[in-house]
C-alpha cells in the first residue's frame, strides 16, 4: 500500500497558506491550468530590478497543487530571476530524475514533494505552480 | 451486512487482495473463468476468424459467432445480426455517429443528449452537428440527477433526429427512464439510442421491452476483457446504414471501381476482429447469469445502501445524487468540503482503498453541478461490507489527515 504524503508541512500550507491572496500592484501575472484535474492558479508576481520582491497565489486545487506554489513563493520571494530559474530547475529534476543532497536543501519545505515522483498521476499538481513561474520569468 | 462474499474467490486479482477495489464503474474484475476462456480460445481455437476454409477457422469463428448469440439472448434481441463487436461503448457510439449521424443528418436536424452523459456520448456528437449542420441540444437533469419525460419532451420537436442518452448515470449512479425516452422520440420521428454502459453489467436489460433503436456496452464493464464490446442496432437500421471502417472482412464482391459490402452484422466488423475477447465475454455472460441478476442488484443495492447510509452520516461529506439508494445502482459520487477529490482517492489508496476521482469524463455535469471535480466509489457484487466499512473509516479520518481539527 502507498504511503502518504500529507504530511504536516503539506497540510498546513494547504489549509494555512502565507501566499494565497490578490496582489494589486504585480507587474506580472499568469495563469497555470491542469484541465485534467481541475488545478487552477493564477501567480503574481512583482519583480524590481530583477528581483522577484512579492509574490502571491490564487485558485483552486488539490492540496499538492496549493501547498507547492505556497512552498514556491516562500523560496523565491527576495531571490534574483536567475536564482529562482535554478531552483525550478532543481525542482523538477527532482520530481523528474535526481538531484544532489545539496540541491535538495536548497530546496527547503519544498523538498517534501521529493516523493511524489512515485504518483505520477500527481506530479502535474505538484510542479503546476513552478511550471507558471518558468514561464513568467522565461517571457 | 455482508461480510464474506462467496463470489471474490472466482476473481484471481482479488481473491487474497489487501486492498478495496471501488472502481467497478471505471473498470470491473475478471473472473478466472473468464482468463481461462481467453487463453482456451488461444490454446484450442485460434485462427483467423469468417475466412479461413480450414478446420481451426470454422472453430475460431463459432467462438466469436456464438459469443455473438450470446450476447443478442442476453440483452434480448431479436437476432445475433443485430449485435456488432467493436472495442467498447465509445467506439460503438462513434460507429452510430459517423455512420447514421454523418451520413443521414442535414443542416437543422436537432440531437439531442442529456448534460449528465459521459463525454463518449457527447463529444460524436459536437462533432457530427459541427459537421453536418445540425444542432446539438441538451436537456438539464435536476441537480440530483433526475430526468423525467417532461423535461426531455420540451426538447423534442419535428426537428429531432436523434436522442442518446445514459440507461444508467457514471456520476449519479441513477436510471434513466429510457423506456419512455425511446417512445417520446419515436413520437418526432427520431431514433433512440441507450448508452448501456453502466446498465447492462448491472441489472437485467430487454431491448426489444425498452423499444431503444441501439444500445452501447462495453465488454470490460461486465467482467469480460479489455477490448471487446459492442452495439445492439435493430436489423432494419443497421442496414441501411453505410458501413463505419473499411477493409478485410466486411466486403462482398471488391472490383478497382468499389465494392458491395457484406450483411449485418459483417458490414461493420472491418478487419481481423477480437475472437479471443469474444470468448471471453462469452463467459462473463455465462458466470453472470450463473448468479443472476436477481442476486447480483441483491448484494449492490444493500451494499450501495451501507456505504450511502454510512456517508451521510460522515460530517462535512456531500453525496451528489438521490437520497434513495435505489436510485444510485453501486455508483456513489461525492465531495468532501476542504479536500480535493485527488486528494481524497490519494488518502484512501494509502489506506487500501481504491476510487476514482476526476470528472468522470462528463466535465459539462461537474460544471453544472457547479464543481470542478469529485470523487466516486462504485460497487460490485464481489465488493462486501468489509470493503464499505474500510472506506467509510478512511472517509471519516480524510479531514483530520489534511489537518482540519474538526
Amino acid at each position: 500500500m502507498a504511503s502518504t504524503f500529507y504530511n504536516e508541512v503539506l497540510t498546513d500550507h494547504n489549509i494555512n497558506p502565507t501566499h494565497k491572496h490578490t496582489l494589486p500592484d504585480a507587474n506580472f501575472k499568469l495563469q497555470g491550468v491542469n484541465p485534467s484535474c481541475g488545478d487552477d492558479i493564477t501567480l503574481n508576481l512583482k519583480v524590481e530590478d530583477g528581483i522577484i520582491v512579492d509574490g502571491s497565489y490564487e485558485g483552486v486545487g488539490c492540496a499538492i497543487s496549493q501547498a507547492s506554489a505556497d512552498m514556491m513563493l516562500d523560496l523565491v520571494i527576495g531571490k534574483t530571476k536567475e536564482e529562482a530559474l535554478k531552483l525550478s530547475d532543481t525542482f523538477m529534476r527532482m520530481i523528474k530524475s535526481s538531484v544532489t543532497e545539496d540541491e535538495l536543501d536548497s530546496l527547503e519545505e519544498a523538498s517534501i514533494l521529493q516523493d511524489i515522483s512515485h504518483m505520477p498521476a500527481r506530479v502535474k499538481c505538484a510542479v503546476l505552480g513552478w511550471r507558471t513561474l518558468d514561464e513568467i520569468l522565461n517571457k | 451486512m455482508i461480510m464474506d462474499n462467496q463470489f471474490v474467490k472466482d476473481f484471481p486479482i482479488l481473491a487474497d487482495a489487501e486492498f478495496s477495489y471501488l472502481d467497478n464503474a471505471a473498470t470491473t474484475q475478471k473472473p478466472s473463468v473468464v482468463l481461462e476462456a481467453g487463453r482456451d480460445y488461444y490454446e484450442t481455437s485460434n485462427a483467423n476468424p469468417l475466412r479461413g476454409l480450414y478446420d481451426l477457422s470454422v472453430k475460431a469463428t463459432d467462438v466469436y459467432e456464438n459469443a455473438r448469440q450470446k450476447m443478442a439472448d442476453f440483452i434480448g434481441a431479436k437476432s445475433a445480426e443485430e449485435i456488432v463487436f467493436t472495442r467498447n461503448a465509445t467506439e460503438s457510439l462513434n460507429l452510430i455517429a459517423y455512420s447514421y449521424g454523418m451520413n443521414f443528418l442535414k443542416p437543422g436536424d436537432e440531437i439531442v443528449i442529456s448534460i449528465m452523459e459521459h463525454h463518449s456520448n457527447m463529444l460524436p456528437w459536437q462533432n457530427v452537428a459541427k459537421k453536418t449542420g445540425a444542432v446539438l441540444k441538451y436537456v438539464m437533469c435536476d441537480k440530483t440527477g433526475k430526468l423525467t419525460a417532461d423535461m426531455l419532451k420540451s426538447e423534442l420537436s419535428e426537428k429531432t433526429a436523434i436522442v442518446s442518452i445514459a440507461h444508467i448515470s457514471n456520476v449519479f449512479g441513477c436510471k434513466n427512464d429510457v423506456k419512455e425516452f425511446a417512445s417520446l422520440a419515436h413520437e418526432v420521428g427520431a431514433i433512440f439510442i441507450a448508452d448501456g454502459a453502466q446498465s447492462v453489467p448491472h441489472i437485467s436489460v430487454n431491448v426489444e421491452d425498452l423499444d431503444v433503436d441501439f444500445l452501447s456496452f462495453s465488454g470490460h464493464k461486465m467482467y469480460a476483457p479489455m477490448g471487446i464490446g459492442g452495439l445492439y442496432g435493430k436489423k432494419e437500421i443497421l442496414e441501411k446504414m453505410p458501413p463505419f471502417l473499411y477493409g478485410g472482412e466486411m466486403i462482398e464482391y471488391v472490383t478497382i471501381e468499389g465494392a458491395t459490402y457484406a450483411p449485418v452484422p459483417h458490414k461493420f466488423e472491418a478487419g481481423t476482429v477480437n475472437a479471443g475477447g469474444a470468448g471471453g465475454l462469452s463467459a462473463a455472460i455465462d458466470y453472470i447469469n450463473g448468479i443472476g441478476f436477481e442476486k447480483i442488484e441483491e448484494i449492490e443495492n444493500e451494499l450501495t445502501k451501507e456505504l450511502l447510509c454510512g456517508l451521510k452520516e460522515i460530517p462535512y461529506v456531500n453525496v451528489v445524487g438521490s437520497d434513495d439508494y435505489l436510485e444510485h445502482h453501486g455508483i456513489v459520487t461525492f465531495t468532501v468540503d476542504g479536500v480535493h477529490p485527488h486528494d481524497i482517492a490519494a488518502i484512501l489508496d494509502s489506506d487500501g482503498v481504491y476510487v476514482r476521482a476526476g470528472h468522470h469524463c462528463a466535465q459539462p455535469l461537474m460544471k453544472y453541478l457547479g464543481t470542478p471535480s469529485t470523487a466516486r466509489a462504485s460497487l460490485s457484487f464481489y465488493n462486501s461490507s468489509k470493503d464499505v466499512n474500510r472506506f467509510l473509516e478512511s472517509v471519516s479520518k480524510l479531514r483530520e489527515k489534511m489537518g482540519y481539527k474538526d
